[in-house]
């Protein structure tokens, strides 16, 4: 295969990851990584580098439509970054620390998770309670938009929300992906936030959180411009195609399909590693 | 007690917008451009990404980067695409702060400060 036909493969599966993540808003980064080892027989290393750049991408290109839209909330969103930066260098450096086996294996229990937690349906936190001092001296209550006009909320849980936070950002850092899975757990089910500010805050963090390791993987050669080329480009279209569709179909079976596969490559990558593949 | 969003914090979010979008249409013309030189170029050679050698040094590091794209080297021009890419969130947090600054809302300053020193010191402080 030349490098020719490597691009144009490479590019047609990273766009179906970013437009079946943008469809089902579960996110195409997790299944990049897996595409690129798994069929592509790229070393780890490589995939995540390439992974983490196109991550940056599709969280800033999303995030110009919400934040249009008014549910995302900045200071919630820049006081959780001290965390996730942080976490996200820690994991960078930890990357080129384990072994590729054991990133694998790291990768393989996210992907369960990750398909685990995307079959759910949301639970919205229960009605605005009473207002946590912490999180009211951080200015991190706020409005969101609702059917009924504008809605308060209140924050809770300030320091498990940071922690969880800590470490949504080393799996970033190590995986090279945006884990946006983890992000929204701290928000929505510890801090108590509604659903749509957590999921939306957290697509808006994903991109400070990957460029937080980028520089580190940059330094070390793991962003290759000839992969890294393809597979950004394509999740970009990708991703701003289903977009464009979310708002005419319905998503529920194909959440559910989606979710499926990533499971089913969280199974082959856990395979991979511990046969000695990755 | 709450922060509803007044014209300024609306302001905000609109010009954060923007630049967001700016920085990820600039960075994705200049891979796409890169792309096209590399392709023409290297279309038929194979690609080796099985095994891990790590990039050469000239693409690891901004001066490389800049040198090999300003010679019109298809990966020197990717690559720094990706950089102004990698640099458009550094720029949303850097806005941020002088936004916080315009609120007079000095811890919020501080916070987006520390975020932007991990951001600098990783794209600038491993990459020189």
């Amino acid at each position: 295969m030349n490098n020719l036909e490597f691009t144009l493969l490479v590019a047609s599966g990273s766009f179906m990851a970013g437009f079946l993540g943008a469809l089902t808003g579960l996110g195409g980064g997790v299944v990049l990584v897996p595409l690129l080892t798994l069929v592509f027989q790229v070393d780890i290393r490589y995939a995540v580098g390439a992974s983490l750049v196109s991550v940056i991408a599709t969280s800033s290109g999303a995030a110009v439509a919400y934040l249009r839209d008014g549910f995302s909330n900045i200071r919630i969103g820049m006081f959780l970054e001290v965390a996730t930066t942080v976490g996200a260098l820690f994991g960078a450096f930890l990357a080129a620390k384990v072994s590729t086996a054991a990133i694998g294996v790291v990768f393989g229990l996210m992907l369960l998770y990750s398909g685990y937690t995307s079959t759910r349906t949301p639970v919205e936190s229960p009605e605005d309670d009473h207002p946590d001092p912490l999180a009211t001296r951080l200015g991190m209550n706020g409005v969101y938009p609702s059917l009924a006009g504008p809605k308060a909320y209140f924050v809770h849980r300030v320091p498990v929300g940071f922690g969880l936070m800590f470490g949504a950002g080393a799996l970033s850092g190590l995986l090279g992906i945006g884990s946006g899975a983890v992000k929204v757990l701290a928000m929505d089910q510890a801090m108590g936030i509604p659903f749509k500010v957590s999921t939306t805050t957290s697509n808006f963090m994903i991109g400070v959180t990957a460029a937080a390791s980028a520089g580190v993987y940059l330094s070390r050669g793991y962003i290759d411009p000839g992969l890294a080329m393809p597979v950004m480009l394509g999740v970009l279209a990708g991703s701003l195609a289903g977009a464009r569709l979310l708002a005419r179909t319905k998503t529920q079976r194909l959440r559910w399909v989606f979710a499926a596969v990533i499971a089913t490559l969280g199974v082959e990558m856990l395979y991979g590693a511990f046969s000695g593949k990755i | 007690m709450f922060r509803t969003s007044d014209w300024t914090d609306q302001k905000i979010e609109v010009v954060i917008a923007n630049l967001l979008r700016a920085g990820v249409t600039l960075a994705a013309s200049i891979v796409l451009a890169g792309g096209l030189v590399f392709l023409v170029r290297h279309g038929f050679a194979v690609p080796h990404y099985r095994t891990f050698a790590g990039e050469p040094s000239d693409l690891r590091q901004w001066k490389g980067i800049a040198r090999a794209a300003f010679a019109l080297r298809g990966r020197g021009i990717i690559q720094l695409g990706l950089l102004v890419l990698i640099a458009t969130p550094v720029a949303r947090v850097a806005f941020s702060a002088f936004a916080f600054a315009l609120e007079k809302d000095w811890f919020y300053v501080g916070v987006a400060s520390f975020v932007l020193t991990v951001l600098l010191y990783s794209l600038v402080g491993t990459t020189l």
